[in-house]
């Protein structure tokens, strides 16, 4: 085997078309995003028709740039490793069927990448000496979940969200008071001028050893406060001063993250973990990464967190988790299909 | 037909009972504000129709779509930020629809140019007070 390996990896799950060169699994050769928060924020989310038909669109222009990007020739590529699963089915397809027809063409093996994996994978790279096992924290828009890790390929699911993503309660509560898409961003900015602990927002556990999430009590948690219980005081968030909101935002925040960090302790007690990992676009709120690294400090653990830049969704963790896949010899061939949730 | 469920559990053992007098070939149109007790509706709904693993239901707002299987393949879309019925129909919608299948369609005024003569079973749910919910059942006999 040669001694550097390429991996070109393709990511079209969700609303991102992207693609990136890793090689060797950690050191990143391109990074290609196109990104389309400027068409979604005109329609308050993801929007299906938009981002599929953006992924067909923009799908061979990417690829094609993060290989003239690599400074690499196409025969120089070693494998070609995608998001199969999950995601909205009709956004995998296009970059699935990419990568099939690349690998095809350049007789290069196909790697099949479970988008989720992947987005730990971002804050597992650049550490050389990962001590094992870790506890790791997927937290999204469309994800909440908890592994016991004990490699990049050896992953094990703890709990997950019975309901609502984090991520998807930061955006409803967004909306519930008016502030802007993408919800993360604002709640948190909203937040740094209020009282966390204005109002006692519920924290659900769902039991004593669950290691399981729900937010969508919240949600309903912060709707009511802003439109009473019986809901027929309308919105009154259009009425209620910034320090209102602020306090609500605040509020909000640190009971989530409360809910994350408490979690994420259970876990990593439960399975003796000696690393915590943290990645997906909830990752890159502040409040979240300074409580799990103060519980790190604590209990004595790591704490990794992706690269803000790596947090959302991007071709490079599907590229490096690829790597790492390629190594162990595990291939999909081409009847590998885009599953919408994960195996 | 008409219930008030007043906690969470009444919610999923309605659903339940929907699931289990539910055949292939049917759309059910979910209308219900945020927090009204979609998600735990279709829990039980899933749970109703032989679905393995109804905890693996949760709220599709980003994924769009969730698929689960039970003595169907049930389709579970979100509306909630579908602005046109052409982004509907890019979801696959018309493929979704078989008699091996059910499709469940929360926030589903948003496309009803989409459900036009189709046969649907609607489902509205009210917030009545803090754990109850008014839940109301049209198209469908039990």
């Amino acid at each position: 085997m040669k001694s550097e390996i390429n991996i070109l990896g393709i990511e079209t799950s969700c609303d991102e078309t992207a693609a990136a060169v890793v090689r060797d699994g950690c050191e990143i050769l391109s990074n290609v995003i196109s990104s389309q928060i400027e068409i979604h924020q005109k329609y308050g989310g993801v929007v299906p028709e938009i981002a599929s038909r953006a992924h067909i669109e923009k799908i061979y222009p990417i690829v094609a740039q993060a290989i003239a990007q690599a400074g690499i020739a196409q025969k120089d590529i070693d494998a070609v490793a995608v998001a199969n699963q999950p995601g909205l089915t009709v956004a995998l397809i296009v970059g699935l069927t990419a990568a099939k027809t690349l690998a095809l063409v350049l007789e290069k093996p196909l790697i099949a990448i479970n988008h989720i994996h992947a987005h730990l994978q971002s804050a597992m790279m650049e550490t050389k000496d990962l001590r094992l096992p870790a506890v790791a924290l997927v937290v999204s828009g469309g994800h909440t979940s908890l592994y016991e890790c004990e490699n990049a390929l050896e992953l094990k699911l703890l709990g997950s969200t019975i309901d609502d993503a984090a991520g998807e309660a930061f955006d409803k509560v967004a909306s519930i008071l008016n502030l802007s898409y993408p919800g993360g961003p604002s709640i948190e900015k909203a937040a740094a001028t209020g009282n966390p602990k204005a109002i006692d927002f519920p924290r659900t556990m769902l039991g004593k050893d669950s290691l399981d999430f729900s937010f969508s009590g919240i949600k309903t948690a912060v709707l009511y406060h802003c439109q009473g219980q019986d809901m027929k005081a309308g919105s009154l968030a259009g009425q209620m001063t910034q320090q209102e909101i602020s306090d609500i935002a605040a509020s909000f925040q640190a009971a989530v993250v409360d809910v994350l960090v408490k979690k994420t302790r259970k876990a990593a007690d439960k399975v003796g973990a000696k690393t915590i990992l943290l990645g997906g676009g909830v990752a890159a709120n502040s409040a979240l990464r300074s409580e799990l690294e103060k519980m790190a400090q604590k209990t004595g653990r790591v704490l990794l967190v992706a690269p803000k830049k790596y947090c959302t969704d991007n071709a490079v963790m599907i590229a490096s988790l690829g790597y790492h896949k390629y190594k162990a010899g595990i291939f999909a061939d081409m009847t590998l299909e885009a599953k919408a949730t994960s195996e | 037909m008409e219930i008030i469920s007043n906690s969470v559990e009444e919610t999923f053992e309605f659903g339940r009972k929907i699931g289990q007098n539910l055949t292939g070939g049917k759309i059910l149109c979910l209308l219900g504000n945020l927090g009204a007790g979609k998600t735990t509706l279709i829990k039980g709904i899933a749970a109703g129709a032989g679905a393995q693993n109804p905890h693996l239901v949760t709220s599709p707002t980003f994924v769009m779509v969730n698929e689960y299987q039970g003595r169907f393949t049930i389709f579970h879309i979100d509306a909630y930020r579908i602005k046109s019925i052409a982004e509907f129909e890019a979801l696959g919608f018309s493929d979704f629809i078989s008699p091996e299948s059910v499709v469940i369609i929360e926030w589903a005024d948003k496309v009803f140019a989409a459900l036009k003569g189709l046969d649907c079973v609607d489902i509205q749910m009210r917030h009545k007070g803090e754990n109850s919910r008014e839940i109301t059942l049209i198209g469908l006999d039990f």
